[in-house]
């Protein structure tokens, strides 16, 4: 029974095959698009934590040769014997890849290879020739070059290897010799003090504000909302496609439940062929993800590197939690698509007729409600806008406007039709008009799903590239000198300004402490008076002469996220030191660092942190002078590549990064919309073979095949023109919530919104592209329809 | 399991047999194997044995401060070898591990140090006698005075120990047989240490006093497969008299036993498995388990039948291979204080 009843059912995907493509098509696109960014985010964040694990800058304090590059094994062992709890590292490079040395016996417990699994060989790890972890592409680059066990760890830092310490001093030829010291978090009783026992050792405090996974959150911020918008089309298309499919099937039904089928074997069924149906799309959706993800990978590997420094590999892992949940949102899109249709056939009469084109309609209906629900959900974003704070309020926000929006569409296009309709006066345009309204129930979630690309696309670009604006802007203030320069030590500090003053314009020092800042942890500056700051810096809000007042050191500059974050206002007093507080007279914006800054005056810095030595000098003079005094640095005082950094080099990198951004962006932009104008080609398709009743009668009165087939396809492009000029202003609200709400609350900056027209046009073009492609083929169909089937029409009704 | 008990397991058979992880510690491939009828070479013998796959120095001490409050001290250096060879540098093969407690009755201090050999971070040297691990040491101009030192974050102890007494072996002449198979150790102790020194708790330091006891002890493979832990005594009898005596409990629910009485003046008598008896009274919840801080301890053959009873029943060594360790108090037929170890209970 239950075999004759499945092949019942199943029959219906034969007959329908177009409908069977729609369902899998929707659900493997939308499963795609959302797995292959998920895929893209879980690799990156992958690779900060193995790369936070592995420096452990960002967990543990660390004792650092404050002169010199190394520490001796005799320091180390003289710390360890007076009571400091310290794990020595020693870090160097072969070809190109960072080898870092622990001792596993007094590592903090997070750091080291993580792989050490049952099985895994200590005595192989600690003695004879050693074993070297790191990822397969790590070890590729060593492979045949270093003497000891290659050992493949996918949870390695990309172009790190880890191995013992004594291997990787043999390694590097630096035996003997650390490069710095892990401080344990807890500290026995009676420890010698450090002044003692190391004085050339400095100690600094655990990095925990320079997590480049915070720093790098908004890019993948962009990702994680293209991805979900393109899951919530991909829903849109899916429930059209099981909604159509159970409701041309209830003549099936219908005579399986006379023949006596139970109704529960039936819904049972049921369930089980669309589960089925959604592992199969889901399988489909994430092989199509991984390549999706392995083709972005690289250029969002390169942005990362070049925008923050993160090493991310771009080597894609297929791990079972990304695959799983993959397969989990295909199968929890699918019942929640098949939801109502599933709860309609349990409680519908025995004998009730088919209606497909009465279903395709029922769209229509209720428009009254569905109307009210989008109002309502619009307000509620704007009032969470209003009076909410938090992430989670700021995504439940952007939420509700998008599918306020969307609920919205129909009613909105039906009063533009309505419009179009009141001015056309021939019959033709008459009827024109009003075929295309009656059309709209049926077209509405295709529509719908064009609406949310269109939007989606809008709002992301216009992030994306607001963002592009802002840091470049954000650049020229703040590397407004020509040259910076980085001294080694204070001595050579000394030499290089005496070296420097008479050959540039200006010399101005950079220096910084590590401070509290309102309770925060922040830095703060002191700088050198002089025009390059007054002339470039902009402030978000200021008091008047904020220069003024800074400079006669009777106030202090904070940045935004200090701002943000301390709830500060223009006018309140900061400690910045014990005893001295100042008012805050200005405030910046700041886009390259996730911690609190303040600056003060150099005279007042020099006065407060008597310790401190400047090391970086930014240096203004004529920009042609730039190559010929780097190169008489790197002569005279033998300063690396890395002491010396061009302004220009470094914004024309920056620039490059942003470039490899939008290559990701546009790639996104150009998936969404294939995936709305899949949409809107399978509704044409779908309602095509339902519309011949209709358009018999118009055929029969004079109009042409071909006439008939360029109507349908203006009418297409009619509703795809007004969709997405409806999506233009939600497209902005979106920007605008991700700008203003969202990444106030993930990072505590609020990027001014810039509008991009000549953007929106492209996407404008291509979306209509999209859906003038779309709508070609039924057009053509249409337009070659057999007068016979056109005559049937009349011959026996229906 | 994480990472580091995996590796503890790896390296310390012995943390590995206290947590069942039997077979580890029974193979001795390439390392030497404690035999019969030894003859010992003190103070060489103080130091290290290379070659042999385990060994410690293992310090407990029943101490007293000046209001009549009970403590009791652990100091304890592990060595355990990848290979029977010494080298220098990173490259050697011994593994050094240190524990070191501070028990009061209501509180129990405890904390751990690990280290590579052949890089001076800990080591033990002969003449003159110092074995240490970082800033932990116990050292002096030779066995028979000795300071000793440890500290941890929350505790730290600063004592000096005097013997009073000749070195004690244990088993025939100092080699101990732990197993019905022949397992079997070189062990002998130094049981009679007199104590002075100050130990500093988080409410300030105390001036103490007491007595220490000082076990040696080197083998390869110390237990038998079938053996899941160790219940080890040593008590202080205040008639002069000590006994040590411990259980080796094996899988099938019966137990090994061997014990050492050594008088007030100075004979020394071994026993063999069967002799010397000890039986749980009473458990108590120590860290998510049942341990037993009660016991009642029989020796016929010297007339001992005494009630063995924590001083702290939560003196549980939470280090990475956790075990049990505190002070006891003796009552019954004799009465004095003691050490109680327990292994294999978690």
């Amino acid at each position: 029974m239950i075999r004759a009843g499945l092949q019942a059912l199943l029959s219906h995907w034969w007959r329908n095959p177009l409908q069977l493509v729609t369902l899998l098509g929707g659900l493997a696109l939308a499963t795609a698009l959302w797995s292959g960014v998920q895929g893209v985010n879980a690799e990156a964040r992958q690779s900060y934590d193995a790369a936070a694990a592995t420096l452990g800058e960002v967990q543990f304090a660390q004792l650092l040769p404050a002169s010199g590059d190394q520490i001796s094994e005799a320091t180390y062992i003289a710390l360890r014997r007076t009571g400091w709890l310290v794990s020595p590292v020693i870090e160097g490079r072969r070809e190109n890849v960072r080898i870092v040395g622990i001792d596993p016996l007094t590592a903090p417990g997070t750091i080291g290879p993580i792989t050490l699994t049952p099985g895994t060989d200590v005595a192989a790890f600690l003695t004879g020739r050693g074993q070297v972890f790191g990822t397969t592409q790590t070890l590729a680059a060593l492979r045949g070059l270093i003497d000891a066990d290659l050992v493949e760890a996918s949870d390695i830092a990309p172009n790190v290897a880890i191995t013992d310490i004594g291997v990787a001093q043999r390694i590097l030829g630096l035996e003997g010799q650390l490069s710095r010291l892990i401080v344990a978090p807890q500290q026995p009783l009676g420890q010698a003090s450090l002044a003692d026992i190391a004085p050339q050792l400095t100690l600094r405090q655990p990095q925990g504000g320079t997590d480049v996974a915070r720093l790098t959150d908004s890019f993948h911020l962009n990702l994680t909302a293209f991805g979900l918008l393109a899951f919530a089309v991909g829903i849109f298309i899916v429930n059209g496609a099981i909604g159509l499919a159970f409701e041309q099937r209830r003549s099936v039904v219908r005579t399986l439940r006379a023949l006596g089928f139970p109704l529960h074997v039936l819904i049972a069924l049921m369930a089980v062929e669309l589960l089925v149906l959604a592992l199969v799309a889901g399988g489909l959706g994430i092989f199509l993800g991984y390549l999706i993800a392995a083709a972005l990978l690289p250029d969002v590997a390169a942005t990362l590197r070049g925008l923050y420094g993160a090493e991310v590999s771009g080597d894609l892992q297929l791990r079972p939690s990304w695959w799983l949940s993959g397969m989990a949102i295909a199968v929890g899109g699918t019942g929640m698509a098949a939801a109502s249709s599933l709860w309609r056939l349990a409680r519908m009469p025995l004998l009730a007729a088919a209606r497909p084109r009465a279903w395709a309609m029922a769209a229509g209906k209720g428009a009254g409600w569905k109307g009210l629900i989008s109002v309502a959900l619009l307000l509620a974003s704007l009032l969470v806008i209003v009076l909410g704070k938090g992430l989670l309020l700021g995504f439940f926000a952007l939420g509700a406007l998008l599918i306020g929006a969307a609920l919205g569409l129909p009613l909105v296009l039906d009063r533009v039709l309505a419009l179009g309709q009141s001015m056309g006066k021939s019959v033709t345009a008459s009827w024109f008009w009003a075929d295309t309204r009656q059309q709209l129930p049926g077209l509405s979630l295709a529509l719908m799903a064009l609406l949310l690309a269109m939007a989606a696309n809008v709002g992301v670009s216009t992030m994306v590239s607001s963002f592009r604006l802002t840091f470049v802007g954000f650049l020229d203030q703040r590397l407004s000198s020509e040259l910076y320069v980085y001294a080694d030590d204070p001595a050579q500090a000394e030499q290089l300004v005496a070296y420097l003053a008479p050959r540039v314009d200006a010399i101005l020092p950079i220096q910084s402490v590590q401070a509290d800042l309102a309770g925060l942890p922040s830095e703060i500056y002191g700088y050198r008076q002089h025009a390059t700051y007054s002339d470039n810096w902009q402030f978000l809000t200021s008091v008047d002469d904020a220069w003024g007042v800074l400079g006669r050191g009777e106030g202090v500059i904070i940045n935004e996220q200090l701002y943000r974050r301390a709830n500060l206002n223009l006018g309140d007093e900061i400690l910045i030191a014990p005893a001295v507080y100042l008012p805050i007279v200005g405030i910046y914006g700041d886009y390259g660092n996730p911690i609190g800054q303040a600056v003060v005056t150099e005279a007042l810095f020099v006065q407060v942190f008597p310790t401190s030595v400047p090391l970086r000098f930014g240096l203004r003079l004529p920009s042609q002078d730039v190559p010929a005094l780097s190169a008489s640095l790197r002569d005279e005082f033998g300063l690396s590549a890395g002491n010396l950094i061009n302004q220009a080099g470094i914004k024309a990198f920056s620039l490059n990064v942003f470039e490899r951004t939008f290559t990701v962006t546009t790639a996104l932009n150009f998936l969404t919309l294939a995936v709305a104008a899949f949409a809107i080609l399978m509704s044409l398709l779908t309602l095509a073979g339902m519309r011949l009743p209709q358009l018999a009668p118009v055929w029969a009165l004079g109009l042409t095949r071909a006439q008939i087939g360029r109507l349908e396809l203006v009418r297409a492009i009619i509703l795809a023109v007004v969709t997405t000029l409806l999506a233009l202003p939600l497209g902005l609200a979106l920007a605008w919530v991700l700008l203003a709400v969202v990444n106030v609350e993930a990072f505590g900056w609020r990027l001014p919104l810039y509008l991009f027209p000549l953007d929106y046009l492209r996407l404008g073009a291509f979306a209509l592209i999209a859906a003038a492609l779309a709508a070609l083929w039924p057009a053509i169909r249409l337009a070659r329809t057999p007068a016979t089937d056109l005559l049937k029409v009349f011959a026996n009704e229906r | 399991m994480n990472a580091r008990a995996l590796l503890f397991c790896l390296l310390f058979p012995f943390a590995a047999i206290a947590q069942g992880f039997a077979g580890l510690g029974s193979a001795a491939d390439g390392f030497a194997v404690p035999a019969p009828a030894p003859v010992f070479d003190f103070p060489t013998d103080h130091a290290l044995h290379p070659d042999f796959r385990i060994e410690w120095w293992y310090l407990t001490a029943n101490i007293t401060g000046p209001d009549g409050t009970d403590y009791g001290l652990q100091w304890t250096l592990f060595r355990s070898a990848l290979a029977p060879e010494a080298a220098n540098g990173w490259q050697s093969p011994q593994l050094w591990m240190g524990h070191a407690a501070l028990t009061t009755p209501d509180q129990h201090f405890v904390t751990e140090r690990l280290a590579r050999g052949g890089i001076g971070q800990a080591g033990v040297s002969a003449d003159p006698f110092a074995a240490w691990i970082d800033d932990w040491t116990l050292a002096g101009p030779g066995f028979d005075q000795l300071r000793m030192t440890a500290s941890g974050p929350d505790f730290a102890y600063d004592v000096a120990l005097t013997a009073e007494g000749p070195l004690v072996f244990h088993g025939a002449d100092g080699y101990s047989v732990k197993s019905g198979d022949g397992q079997a150790s070189y062990y002998y102790s130094q049981p009679r240490y007199a104590l002075s020194g100050v130990i500093t708790l988080p409410d300030g330091t105390v001036p103490v006093t007491g007595s220490a006891w000082l076990d040696r002890e080197w083998s390869s493979q110390p237990l038998s497969d079938n053996q899941t832990g160790w219940d080890w005594f040593s008590l202080s009898f205040e008639s002069g008299d000590k006994l040590m005596g411990f259980l080796l409990r094996q899988s099938d629910g019966t137990s090994f036993s061997s014990a050492t009485w050594i008088g007030h003046d100075g004979t020394v008598a071994a026993y063999s498995d069967g002799a010397f008896a000890a039986r749980p009274v009473e458990q108590s919840q120590v860290a998510g388990g049942d341990i037993p801080t009660t016991w009642q301890v029989t020796l016929p053959d010297r007339g001992v039948d005494v009630t063995v009873s924590a001083i702290n029943r939560n003196a549980w060594m939470n280090v990475t291979i956790p075990y049990w360790e505190g002070p006891v108090r003796i009552t019954g037929s004799h009465d004095g204080r003691g050490y109680l170890e327990m292994t294999g209970y978690e």
